[in-house]
């Protein structure tokens, strides 16, 4: 009898898991929906577009610079080790370049992006939820998801290829470093390698995944900001199951559109 | 004129508004008292059109805002200013970009007339000083008076109040009650305020509402409140914790 009860109330709490996940899901497209038929109606909210861009893009500079240089230089030692085997060491710049162009770029700049400016959303809109901010907006008679969701989503999908791009140079100029300094190359032969191996379909691609990246993370961070409940713990679990998800979903869809941009090119 | 007619309110099964009926002449100060968890803040953020009932009708001015689509329920709320329990400011602008928010959005004034504009209801609430400081740079008091400012900013027709005095001292508690009144008197605004500081909504209040277990226990002027005869309402106005009101 008691087995049949646990059983029971397993199935429960998994149903239970499941509804709660069905209604934030539900929630998500919800307010992305609601976000799209704000976006094309007036005021257009350029300033604030301004602000999330110089806030997600500009002040994440630093830190895609710093991020991007580093792996580039990792990426350079690790690739000779493999290279040397086969005496191909001069195909490092080629090889770098294509992880950075195609992989890496995208992905680990919006990972940082999640970390940075990602979890800031959630933890700002779940803030303004709690202390009533965001009803003040209505109250007077401002649109919150126009206000607050639109331009947090525009700029994210926006400036992401941009940061992407960013990540790829500086990881490029990290690995070209490493190649000339420490590993006895030259900079003409790193050159040429990447010219000979990255081509701009694989720049393109790269940055269509960071465009879809961009808009996850914003969708993500703002769905769960802006439905926050249970005070400050609320605001610190949300915040929590945002950059879970957005980086879960990043590395999902990464996936999908690998599979779906190179295989039919490769 | 506002009008609230049967409305129901229920959260996950738990009734909290059950019927609620009564109306607020243009130019009254409205009170409704209750206890804390009694659905004054829930009937109000209906009022506001901030959630739906589940059943009833709220109409302003002859308009129900239950049933209205979002744009003409942002006209509405253009005629209507709210002062939240604590300010509500946007953490993120300055005492004065605060008070000029309404005004931005709603208006095409001049940075010059905007500038004159907010500091007339900064220096009537006493703020000039802290124009330039960030809600988290000021008191609780000086934050309520902000959120006065803003709320009368744009010299709505309706006022709406959630619990003005809570966690003021009683010298920031008069000192409100003396703006809202002055407020009051400059032009015949509609004030609807939700609150269980008793002695100062005696004072203020032209009607007194009571909700009691999700309905209007009773209504009436200060007096009729004051001389009550149930001992629920008695009870209730000294504050004691002997009477029919069950303790938590």
């Amino acid at each position: 009898m008691r087995v049949l009860e646990l059983i029971g109330a397993l199935v429960l709490t998994a149903l239970g898991h499941l509804r709660g996940n069905a209604e934030e899901i539900g929630r998500g497209i919800l307010l992305l929906g609601q976000s799209l038929r704000w976006l094309f109606r007036r005021p257009l909210r350029v300033h604030e577009i301004v602000r999330q861009l110089d806030f997600v893009g500009v002040q994440s500079t630093e830190l895609i610079l710093l991020t991007g240089i580093f792996t580039g230089m990792v990426l350079a030692l690790q690739t000779h080790v493999a290279l040397s085997r086969y005496a191909a060491q001069s195909l490092v710049g080629g090889m770098v370049g294509l992880s950075l162009t195609r992989e890496l770029g995208p992905v680990l700049s919006a990972l940082m992006v999640i970390g940075r400016a990602g979890s800031a959303m959630t933890a700002e809109l779940g803030t303004m939820r709690n202390t009533q901010q965001i009803d003040a907006l209505a109250s007077m008679a401002v649109e919150p998801i126009q206000y607050l969701v639109v331009p947090r989503v525009v700029a994210t999908t926006l400036i992401m290829p941009g940061l992407a791009l960013l990540f790829e140079f500086a990881g490029m100029v990290g690995a070209c470093l490493i190649f000339c300094t420490q590993l006895g190359g030259e900079t003409a032969a790193f050159i040429a390698s990447v010219r000979d191996y990255v081509s701009v379909q694989d720049l393109t691609h790269g940055l269509i995944k960071a465009v879809v990246f961009g808009f996850i993370i914003a969708a993500v961070s703002c769905t769960k900001g802006f439905y926050v409940t249970g005070g400050s713990r609320g605001v610190g679990t949300a915040t929590t199951r945002a950059v879970v998800i957005s980086s879960l979903l990043i590395l999902g869809s990464d996936y999908v559109m690998t599979t779906l941009m190179f295989t039919s090119t490769s | 004129m506002i009008q609230v007619e049967d409305v129901h309110k229920s959260y996950g099964g738990q009734k909290v508004l059950e019927g609620i009926t009564f109306q607020v002449e243009t130019g009254q100060v409205v009170t409704i008292i209750g206890r804390s968890g009694g659905g004054k803040t829930v009937l109000l953020r209906q009022m506001m059109g901030l959630e739906k009932p589940d059943a009833g009708r709220i109409l302003i001015d002859g308009v129900n805002i239950v049933d209205i689509g979002p744009d003409q329920l942002n006209r509405v709320r253009r005629s209507i200013g709210i002062l939240f329990q604590d300010g509500a400011l946007f953490d993120s602008l300055t005492v004065f970009e605060n008070v000029a928010f309404p005004v931005r959005e709603h208006t095409r004034m001049s940075e010059k007339q905007i500038r004159n504009t907010v500091f007339k209801k900064l220096s009537e609430v006493g703020l000039t000083d802290a124009a330039d400081k960030f809600p988290h740079q000021i008191s609780g008091g000086m934050r309520k008076r902000a959120g006065l400012a803003r709320a009368l900013v744009l010299d709505p027709e309706i006022v709406y109040f959630d619990e003005p005095t809570t966690g003021l001292d009683p010298i920031a508690k008069a000192s409100l009650y003396s703006r809202i009144r002055q407020a009051h008197l400059e032009r015949a605004v509609t004030f609807v305020l939700v609150s269980h500081d008793i002695k100062g909504v005696l004072e203020i209040s032209d009607t007194i509402l009571m909700l009691w277990q999700g309905k209007i226990m009773t209504s009436g002027t200060p007096d009729q409140i004051r001389n009550h005869s149930h001992a629920l309402v008695q009870q209730f106005l000294t504050g004691s914790a002997h009477g029919p009101i069950p303790l938590d």
